[in-house]
């Protein structure tokens, strides 16, 4: 029977002084001080994902506001701030869809939603994402009547977690102005370099399209020769980071071909600043 | 098919949990000191991991993940934040129910392995993979086939830096690097050799 | 016998550093030191784990019913470790980013585990406070030390403020680019563990194998 060490006379309700002097292996208090311990942790726990989540929340929504502004300042006269329009297109026909308002579209919603989206077939699910909503946000920057920056929002699955980020192209779709990820969880070092600006400053020029008008814009196995005819459309590799970089060459590729914003980039060539 | 065997490539040898992540190193240097030890290390992390690995999948896409709750009426529920203590738990778990089981029925296999298996709970690989699984969103099959192949990856470099201490034992070694210093030296010499990996494509 | 205050506190530090002697706690060492700012704010992260930590157990230790003794520890640091990740994500997103499950590897970082284990179930509050702090410490300046060299040798800044201009931007140092890869972590301390035994011989171990001294009738011809 073992004897309490210290003076149990401190509380003063006596089935408490019980219960602290029942040996620490007896089932009853084992299972007491196990369902105190799991209380208490789970109040700290949840109470701190809870408290804390409006914060979480605001800080991803204002990384993407700050990436989605960077790339607009690498436009001529970006810095300045241009007028940022956004407009909701539909993946599918390539026009505008006017009846969602963009502010309040959410891509990750929809397209977790049946009603809203699409399953991918595998062989054209090349950027690993398996599902595609019917609907994505882009963003144009006009100067006067022209058509400066198309902005489009890009995602797929790099090698342990999804790149999300934005593309941006010349108003003639041709060149791409820049490229950003906002999220992402790749290794620290070795994927983590999509960050890198250097990297990313390797982008800006690349040609889009190739001869047959299907997108060529990708990441090289390795460091790209120049003068080489992929320098005007890849970039050079990550090392050690394969992976990632067929990532990125495959959300880049998916998104601009026909399964993602090929029929509105089309458009927009055709009509030359579809309105 | 093909996807399992690349993914099975790359938990082993490219994305080497011991080498690449550095994960389970407090164990991995602690018990390399002999291959026979090492051997027994490694087999039970591979066991335990293969095991926690499809199990903490389904429990985070049935009951943690966003939306996984769905099937209970419950779909905005995001509990994800608890997959840490969940996977721990789940973990502390299987090796407790592995190392009853092995008492009971392979009483030959217990004397060999049962010392490292409560050691294999608090082994950063374990919960680490698991938590990898949940950052890649791995299917039911992809996690069956990564937990093998990471713990076959893990076993693999501890039987190689066993390898090598086992050499360097009869090596003149400075007094202070002596043991553990000249370990973290070799250990760091190999896992660059294991970035030749990088490169490896498989169909 | 009661080693003092003083001493709780400040063995960890070189005597018996988590790190270089008793080898605990590498996991999350090594890959979160590329740079200063990381490795500091890991330290950060698991020194208040530990300590925490260790007030807890100590707290409730002549409670604590033996068979499941392991999952209280386990279940009172991992839901610490949560909240340090939850408050990361919240209040330092840039870093809680490029740390991604490091973070959250601190529920097995065998510093806490041990610690809570070795001391804190047989200690007082204060004195478990004190060793957690500690050994938080004595394991921080390690990291920092690594992340410093790792940087300033790596990319020629320390807390992304340029120190050697580099090549790239138009200065003279041309960075190692070992220092880079995660593999550098393991060499640098290495060789700091060379360092610390060469000036606490007490440290240093033996060799295993002692060489047999040829006699000259041996020596090959």
């Amino acid at each position: 029977m073992a004897s309490p060490k210290r003076d149990p006379g401190t509380s003063g309700v006596p089935w408490l002084r019980r219960l602290r002097a029942l040996p620490n292996d007896n089932p009853v208090k084992t299972l007491l001080v196990v369902l105190l311990v799991c209380l208490c942790a789970s109040l700290l726990v949840t109470g701190s994902a809870v408290l804390l989540r409006p914060a979480q929340l605001a800080n991803q929504e204002r990384e993407r506001q700050a990436r989605l502004a960077e790339i607009i300042a690498q436009l001529p006269g970006g810095e300045a701030g241009p007028q940022v329009e956004a407009r909701v297109v539909d993946l599918a026909s390539g026009e505008y869809a006017e009846g969602i308002d963009p502010t309040d579209f959410d891509q990750r919603e929809a397209v977790k939603d049946p009603a809203r989206s699409l399953a991918l077939a595998p062989e054209r699910d090349i950027a690993r994402i398996t599902r595609r909503a019917h609907h994505a946000v882009v963003y144009l920057v006009h100067s006067g009547d022209r058509l400066d920056l198309v902005i489009l929002p890009v995602y797929g699955r790099g090698f342990g977690s999804v790149l999300r980020g934005f593309l941006g192209l010349s108003g003639d779709t041709r060149e791409v102005v820049g490229l950003v990820f906002h999220e992402h969880n790749e290794a620290p070092g070795l994927g983590a370099l999509i960050d890198d600006r250097r990297w990313l400053a390797q982008w800006r020029g690349k040609r889009v399209w190739d001869a047959r008008g299907q997108p060529a814009l990708g990441v090289a196995a390795g460091e790209v020769a120049p003068g080489s005819p992929e320098q005007a459309h890849l970039v050079d590799g990550l090392t050690g980071a394969t992976w990632t970089g067929q990532g990125v060459t495959g959300l880049l590729r998916f998104w601009l071909g026909d399964d993602g914003f090929g029929p509105y980039l089309r458009n927009l060539r055709d009509r030359r600043g579809l309105r | 098919m093909s996807g399992y065997a690349t993914l099975f490539v790359q938990a082993a040898l490219v994305e080497n949990l011991a080498l690449s992540f550095f994960l389970g190193m407090c164990m991995f240097l602690a018990v390399s000191a002999r291959v026979e030890t090492a051997l027994g290390m490694g087999l039970a992390v591979l066991v335990v991991q293969s095991i926690t690995l499809p199990v903490n999948n389904l429990i985070h896409r049935y009951l943690l993940a966003e939306g996984a709750l769905s099937w209970a009426g419950l779909p905005d529920v995001d509990l994800s934040f608890l997959a840490l203590i969940c996977f721990i738990g789940v973990i502390a778990a299987m090796v407790q129910i592995l190392e009853m089981v092995l008492e009971r029925y392979f009483p030959a296999i217990h004397q060999g392995l049962g010392i490292y298996l409560p050691l294999v709970t608090v082994n950063c690989a374990i919960l680490g993979g698991s938590l990898f699984m949940v950052e890649r969103h791995y299917s039911f099959g992809e996690s069956v086939v990564y937990g093998v192949g990471s713990g076959f990856g893990w076993a693999l470099a501890i039987a190689v830096l066993a390898g090598v201490r086992e050499k360097l034992k009869y090596s003149d070694v400075p007094a202070g690097l002596q043991g553990t210093g000249i370990t973290f030296i070799a250990v760091g010499l190999i896992a660059l050799s294991f970035m030749a990996f990088s490169g490896l494509q498989i169909g | 016998m009661k080693t003092s205050l003083k001493q709780v506190f400040f063995n960890p530090l070189v005597n018996d550093n988590p790190i270089t002697l008793q080898i605990l706690g590498l996991c999350s060492a090594l890959a979160v030191t590329k740079t200063l700012a990381t490795a500091l704010i890991m330290s950060l992260a698991v020194t208040s784990v530990i300590t925490l930590s260790n007030a807890s157990i100590s707290l409730i230790r002549h409670h604590m019913p033996r068979q499941v003794r392991l999952i209280v520890q386990i279940t009172i640091i991992a839901s610490l470790v949560i909240v340090v990740d939850q408050l990361l994500k919240a209040y330092a997103f840039e870093i809680s980013k490029q740390l991604s499950v490091f973070v959250g590897l601190i529920v097995t970082n065998c510093i806490v585990m041990g610690r809570a284990e070795a001391f804190a179930m047989r200690n007082g509050v204060w004195r478990s406070v004190l060793d957690g702090f500690g050994n938080g410490l004595g394991y921080s300046w390690i990291l920092i030390l690594v992340g410093s060299i790792r940087e300033l040798f790596g990319a020629g800044t320390l807390l992304s403020i340029e120190i050697l201009p580099t090549l790239s931007s138009g200065g003279w140092y041309q960075p190692a680019a070992l220092m880079h890869l995660p593999p550098s972590a393991f060499l640098i301390i290495g060789f700091l563990i060379w360092g610390i035994r060469a000036w606490k011989s007490e440290q240093a171990e033996s060799s295993e194998f002692q060489a047999r001294p040829t006699s000259s009738s041996e020596v090959a011809r």
